[in-house]
């Protein structure tokens, strides 16, 4: 069953990238998802990025026709939630490395934030295309994360893709897990930077979705199912898995290569 | 440990619990998942003749474990492309069934055709998804049509045909034996129930199609209704569909005259090891009441001799 709640707040958060917040009660941890309903148009997946008390967020780039009609929603505009869905990162490692591309950081802000309040080290990797587009950058500095920035166009931080940030890091420090999401490409050099050092890496996963009830197989990723055995994957999965990186399924389940 | 072999439509099954069609299956590595879970056979998500991305979401409504509704729509990669997961469920060492769906029979028959090419061990027609427009039970629905199409697929395959009947009708045994009238090795009973869920804030359907199906344990007294009037009008094995959560519930389908048995809303419930659960429990259940092989218990509810004919 579904609640329909009233859309409570409307955020720009970069040019491109639009977070709502809602009224919703349920618990939910860091990683977890929910389905969306736009009464009318359509249902999708998305990972909360407000995980916290009664006010649930999401928050969503601009990319294609579905998208945009969610960031054109206003304060007061009903829309569906079900969920959350899925796993949630574990919040045990001492010294976290998190490495975000894109809207990622959307899913892994909740969980640095539960990180850092319980006393956890966080530092934060985080890339966009330029300096607007850094989603979040001063959510992690306020919750006390340490934030290395990456542009590909050089306008703010290093010039160039967020994984060289992340393999600067890991060659110069001691870490006990990496958190990432962003392309596949992105979160495959990033497991190939941790795994000569030994430190594990938890992607959080993205595949169509409908169900999000492990009934359809819309989302199905090698022998697994993004809704129910993830989002969240640890890389030794990932590995064996053939889409990984490769490709994905559109909506009758054709595959897509990346 | 009773024997929970059964030999359903030609094939032999090393237990009677197979994957129903819509669940998993649009992937050959989810096919070969349920598979390596230990079901007794996978059936394919229903595949058409060309790519179908299926009704937009909202597709599914979902209820505490009584139910499900669902209305996807049929999506599927289209049979061009359908092969390359049968071969990744082939190479697991599946025994796998192939569900099509089509507009009418001559189509019914081509497609039957390329998906028995695959290597599968039977076909599974869909005349019974209902809420598909010009699919399923609008081409299946009646014992006419069923004939028609069983016919004309059966005079062009020569692995087994079953044919996946529906329960919105008065007449499933009528449907069951314009089946094997048609040839078909052995017909599945049931498919959803035809459902509706309204959203009373939006004052709407809550599935973008609007109706859908419904499935789960709340349909099992339906399925078992229609196994119990199929099964001493045809000579063909019946296959029971709809609800099973249980060894009790599958034990009740193989009373009332289900040979083999299908399993899909509960994988959603309880995840795939739900296979493992069920052949456990089920073999447990028959050592308990005294059986020692499934196959002696399939049909022994119509024996009782106090009850009135139906």
């Amino acid at each position: 069953m579904r609640s329909v709640v009233a859309v409570t707040d409307r955020v720009l958060e970069t040019p491109s990238t639009v977070t709502l917040r809602f009224p919703y009660s349920a618990v939910a941890h860091p990683g977890q998802f929910v389905m969306v309903w736009i009464p009318g148009d359509d249902e999708f997946p998305m990972s909360l990025s407000y995980t916290e008390g009664p006010l649930k967020g999401v928050t969503i780039k601009a990319m294609g026709g579905t998208s945009r009609r969610v960031q054109s929603l206003r304060a007061g505009d009903p829309v569906g939630i079900r969920g959350p869905y899925g796993n949630r990162f574990d919040l045990s490692p001492e010294r976290i490395l998190i490495v975000s591309g894109g809207s990622g950081a959307a899913v892994l802000a909740p969980a640095a934030e539960r990180a850092r309040g319980s006393g956890k080290s966080v530092t934060v990797a985080l890339g966009a295309t330029r300096a607007p587009e850094l989603l979040f950058r001063e959510r992690f500095r306020v919750m006390g994360a340490r934030v290395e920035l990456a542009t590909d166009d050089g306008s703010e931080g290093t010039k160039g893709f967020v994984t060289g940030v992340a393999e600067r890091l890991l060659a110069s420090e001691p870490f006990d897990a990496v958190w990432t999401c962003g392309p596949e490409v992105m979160m495959k050099k990033v497991i190939r930077a941790a795994a000569p050092r030994g430190v594990p890496v938890f992607c959080s996963m993205e595949r169509h979705m409908k169900c999000a009830l492990g009934m359809c197989d819309a989302c199905a990723l090698g022998p697994y199912h993004v809704c129910v055995d993830g989002p969240v994957f640890p890389a030794e999965r990932l590995e064996k898995v053939p889409d990984f990186g490769v490709f994905h399924r559109n909506s009758s389940g054709r595959r897509i290569p990346f | 440990m009773a024997d929970l072999t059964v030999r359903c439509a030609g094939v032999n099954l090393r237990n009677p619990f197979l994957l129903a069609s819509g669940i998993w299956g649009e992937s050959g590595e989810s096919l070969a998942g349920a598979w390596r879970a230990g079901a007794g056979g996978v059936i394919t998500k229903s595949i058409g003749s060309v790519a179908r991305p299926g009704y937009p979401n909202p597709t599914v409504e979902t209820y505490d474990r009584w139910g499900l509704l669902n209305a996807m729509g049929l999506p599927n990669p289209g049979i061009d492309e359908y092969p390359r997961e049968i071969e990744v469920a082939l190479h697991a060492g599946a025994s796998v069934i192939g569900s099509v769906f089509a507009g009418d029979a001559e189509e019914f028959a081509r497609l039957a055709v390329r998906m028995a090419a695959t290597g599968v061990v039977a076909l599974e027609l869909n005349l019974s998804c209902p809420h598909a427009e010009g699919f399923g039970t609008e081409v299946g629905g009646t014992p006419a049509d069923v004939e028609r199409i069983v016919r004309a697929v059966t005079k062009e395959v020569s692995i087994p045909v079953i044919a996946k009947i529906t329960p919105n009708t008065n007449d499933a045994a009528g449907l069951a034996r314009a089946a094997e009238r048609g040839g078909a090795a052995a017909v599945s009973a049931i498919n959803t129930l035809r459902a509706i869920a309204i959203d009373v804030h939006l004052r709407r359907p809550v599935l973008s199609h609007g109706l859908g199906g419904l499935s789960g344990p709340a349909i099992k007294p339906v399925g078992l209704a229609c196994v119990w009037q199929i099964f001493d009008k045809v000579k063909i094995p019946v296959i029971g569909v709809g609800g099973i959560a249980t060894a009790r519930d599958a034990l009740e389908y193989v009373m009332a005259g289900a040979r083999a048995l299908e399993v899909g809303t509960q994988v959603t419930f309880d995840g795939i090891g739900v296979f493992g659960r069920l052949t456990h429990d089920l073999s447990g259940l028959l050592d308990e009441l005294g059986f020692s092989r499934l196959e002696d218990v399939v049909g022994v509810a119509h024996k009782a001799s106090s009850l009135p004919p139906d």
